[in-house]
């Protein structure tokens, strides 16, 4: 008995030693941007976007991703990589985006992913701005004599997607209503999409830019039509790991520059030819005046790589959302000197 | 025991050494993945903690056994899904069983037809994959179920429509003096047999046990319609309309079609299965035993329920056991088409809303891991008592 006493001492000794060797050897230590030299070394941008909503990620047949948030990624390459198309896509359900983002399989998180205090705070991210304001709404279909929310009546059954602020946002909508409702939650966009279609639930709710993408996917897209009302918030923008400053910072002026190069009248086809202009802070943009890249360990031109592969925010708007009809109004994610709240701190 | 098996370990140390080393290994492994996730966790700022579960769930859930709605906490929401997994579990073991016993006895039918489609239904179902099953009767099937206002009816007390299947809602006076009486009729029933038992072994005398069960089990419950002020009324589901297009059904209840898809796909699927354990079992006892059973004059019957079942049952069991326990965890593709089980609600919505992977995780794990090894249990317990006794 207490020869065995001893050897689980023993044992008991052993597994100590190599719980503190792990100790001692697993410390990491935090460089300037790890993310960035991995990034480098790797050749290409890893992406994190949705599995497919026409004009935020998309992909068409032949695997090309397209979107305002698709651009967000590719600004980012073109700066860091000097080619917008140096990206890997990594197409993610609701579900999978923070851990895809917090586990390092992804190192930019472009999703129509809405910024709130508990994602901001709690699990390790950091939203770097909005690339979209939207809200959410509900799509019923047009013969339903459903004009307005006000119309709702108890034991009306709703689809949405699990794991997004729209499940949580239509209990607050139904119960300040004091209205019962069926709360239908898929994993994907499709099945959502593919159950409201067939009848199984009665209205679709989503954020508004949303419901008009998906009515693109719709059996009949005429029957169905979303309603005026917008029951919430939701600030939409990319979104990156929480403890690497500088790729944060990468990220969050890689945007920046889109929506003011915007402001600054600068687009894809004038941007070089703008080098010489007489305005100091569109000779920042374009990389004539200033050291701005050297912040962020990158050279003078990153933000003219951007303007001129990828566009500014309004050409990019135009092309994925406007020209393709799924919100021709630009509303609130209009420039704020045109009456929108799109609105950057400056680059300088 | 262990005890013992260990002091015989250390008289022989050359075998000790390989114990304590694998030992040692296991407890590193642990030690060290843990520890990693703790530093990797630390370095991005992501808390540890079950606290969580305290809070506040905020979101719904379709259906709910338990009184539910968003303002309870997480872990009442992981009850929820906890208590769905566990419905559509039993519902579809004891579907899988009725269905394979039936055609696992099929299979061995002496009429070619029905020994035929046995052997056709086991090959049909056995080899697509779950997942498409579960597919085929939700996305092809019950979508193809009308509307409300179309609603196939069953003598209007029950309809089948495309957002569920609508049955009456029992309403019960007075609910807990016929549970008692069902309660007493049970442990009666008890009684007879274990007299009948007796009876029969000392003296030889035969009690119709199961006439007299059938009889305290109707007239015992039956008595308290009549007496105790027990009265049990049906509330029929009526079509409500919503908007100029938009039916439901109010009253009655509502078994949503996510929770009817997921059970026949798990039980048809399984019951592939249960039925080739039940045709190995009944096969598996030699021609021998039924011969000499009919040579001294039982019945086909009393062959079946007395010769050829209790040896083909030990045969039976363990695999069966298996089977039952694939259902169960099978139940986890519940997540593709939306019917609220532990995987959707807990390790889906809670996971999303709160950010939690590692502890939420490890909880459903820990929960899977629970719910095989009592399903384990209890078949082991009921295989022992069918296994050969020597006396």
């Amino acid at each position: 008995m207490i020869k065995s006493i001893k050897t689980w001492i023993l044992v008991g000794f052993a597994s100590l030693l190599l719980v503190a060797c792990g100790q001692s050897g697993g410390g990491a230590g935090s460089k300037k941007s790890k993310t960035l030299e991995n990034t480098k070394k790797a050749g290409f941008v890893k992406c994190g976007v949705s599995q497919g909503l026409p004009g935020f990620s998309n992909a068409d047949a032949s695997g090309n991703w397209t979107g305002i948030d698709v651009d967000v990624c590719r600004a980012v390459a073109a700066a860091v990589l000097g080619d917008a198309d140096k990206v890997k896509y990594t197409p993610l359900s609701a579900k999978e985006r923070f851990t895809a983002l917090t586990s390092g399989e992804i190192d930019v998180l472009a999703r129509n992913t809405t910024w709130t205090l508990s994602r901001d705070a709690d699990i390790g991210l950091t939203f770097v701005g909005v690339n979209f304001y939207d809200g959410q709404g509900f799509m019923v279909r047009k013969n339903s004599g459903i004009n307005s929310v006000s119309d709702f009546k108890n034991g009306i059954s709703a689809c949405t997607n699990t794991g997004t602020t729209t499940e949580l946002n239509m209990r607050d909508f139904f119960n300040s209503k004091n209205i019962s409702y069926e709360p239908i939650a898929f994993e994907k966009a499709d099945e959502v999409v593919q159950a409201y279609d067939a009848g199984r639930c009665d209205t679709y709710t989503t954020d508004k830019s949303g419901l008009a993408a998906q009515r693109t996917k719709m059996s009949n897209p005429d029957e169905h039509k979303v309603l005026p009302e917008t029951i919430s918030k939701e600030p939409l923008g990319p979104v990156v790991r929480q403890g690497d400053a500088v790729w944060e910072d990468i990220v969050r002026w890689s945007l920046n520059t889109m929506i003011e190069a915007e402001e600054y009248g600068i687009n894809s086809s004038n941007a070089s030819s703008l080098k010489d202009s007489e305005n100091p802070a569109i000779k920042r943009l374009v990389g004539s005046e200033g050291e701005l890249g050297a912040a962020f360990g990158l050279d003078n031109e990153w933000s003219l790589r951007i303007i001129e592969q990828v566009g500014n925010y309004g050409e990019s708007y135009k092309k994925h959302i406007a020209d393709t009809g799924i919100l021709p109004n630009r509303g609130p994610n209009q420039l704020w000197t045109k009456g929108g709240i799109l609105y950057v701190p400056p680059a300088r | 025991m262990n005890l013992k098996n260990f002091k015989i370990d250390l008289k022989n140390k050359k075998r000790l050494i390989p114990q304590v080393l694998t030992i040692s290994f296991i407890i590193f492994v642990i030690a060290y993945f843990s520890y990693n996730a703790q530093i990797n966790m630390g370095n991005r700022g992501i808390s540890f903690g079950y606290g969580f579960l305290s809070q506040e769930a905020s979101f719904d859930i379709t259906f709910s056994m338990i009184d539910y709605d968003g303002s309870y906490s997480y872990g009442r929401a992981f009850l929820v899904g906890l208590l769905n997994t566990l419905l559509v579990s039993i519902i579809g073991i004891i579907l899988c069983t009725v269905l394979g016993v039936t055609i696992g006895i099929g299979r061995l039918s002496q009429n070619y037809l029905i020994a035929k489609a046995a052997e056709w239904y086991v090959e049909i179902f056995r080899n697509i994959p779950l997942l498409l099953q579960i597919f085929f009767w939700y996305y092809g099937a019950l979508r193809l179920l009308p509307l409300p206002e179309n609603a196939i009816s069953f003598s209007d007390i029950s309809y089948l429509t495309i957002k569920g299947w609508y049955v009456p809602k029992f309403i019960w006076t007075n609910f807990s003096i016929f549970l008692s009486s069902v309660v007493v009729s049970i442990f009666a029933i008890f009684y007879v047999f274990n007299y009948a038992k007796k009876q029969r072994e000392e003296i030889g005398k035969h009690v119709p046990a199961g006439f007299i069960s059938l009889g305290i089990i109707i007239i015992l419950p039956m008595i308290t319609f009549l007496v105790g002020g027990v009265s049990l009324n049906f509330q029929y589901p009526e079509l409500n309309q919503l908007s100029d297009t938009v039916y439901n059904f109010k009253g009655g209840v509502s078994i949503i079609p996510e929770l009817i898809s997921l059970a026949l796909a798990l039980s048809m699927y399984t019951a592939t299965f249960v039925a080739e354990n039940v045709r190995a079992g009944i096969e598996g006892v030699g021609k021998g035993q039924k011969e000499a059973a009919a040579s001294i004059g039982l019945t086909r019957g009393q062959i079946l329920k007395l010769v050829v079942m209790p040896q083909a049952l030990r045969i039976i069991i363990p695999p069966t056991t298996n089977q039952y326990l694939n259902l169960t965890k099978n139940s986890s593709l519940a997540a593709a088409i939306a019917y609220p089980d532990i995987v959707l609600v807990f390790a889906g919505t809670a996971l999303m809303q709160t950010g939690r992977a590692i502890e939420i995780i490890s909880i459903t794990m820990g929960t899977y891991l629970f719910l095989s090894l009592t399903i384990s249990v209890l078949m082991n317990s009921y295989n022992k008592k069918m296994a050969i006794k020597e006396k």
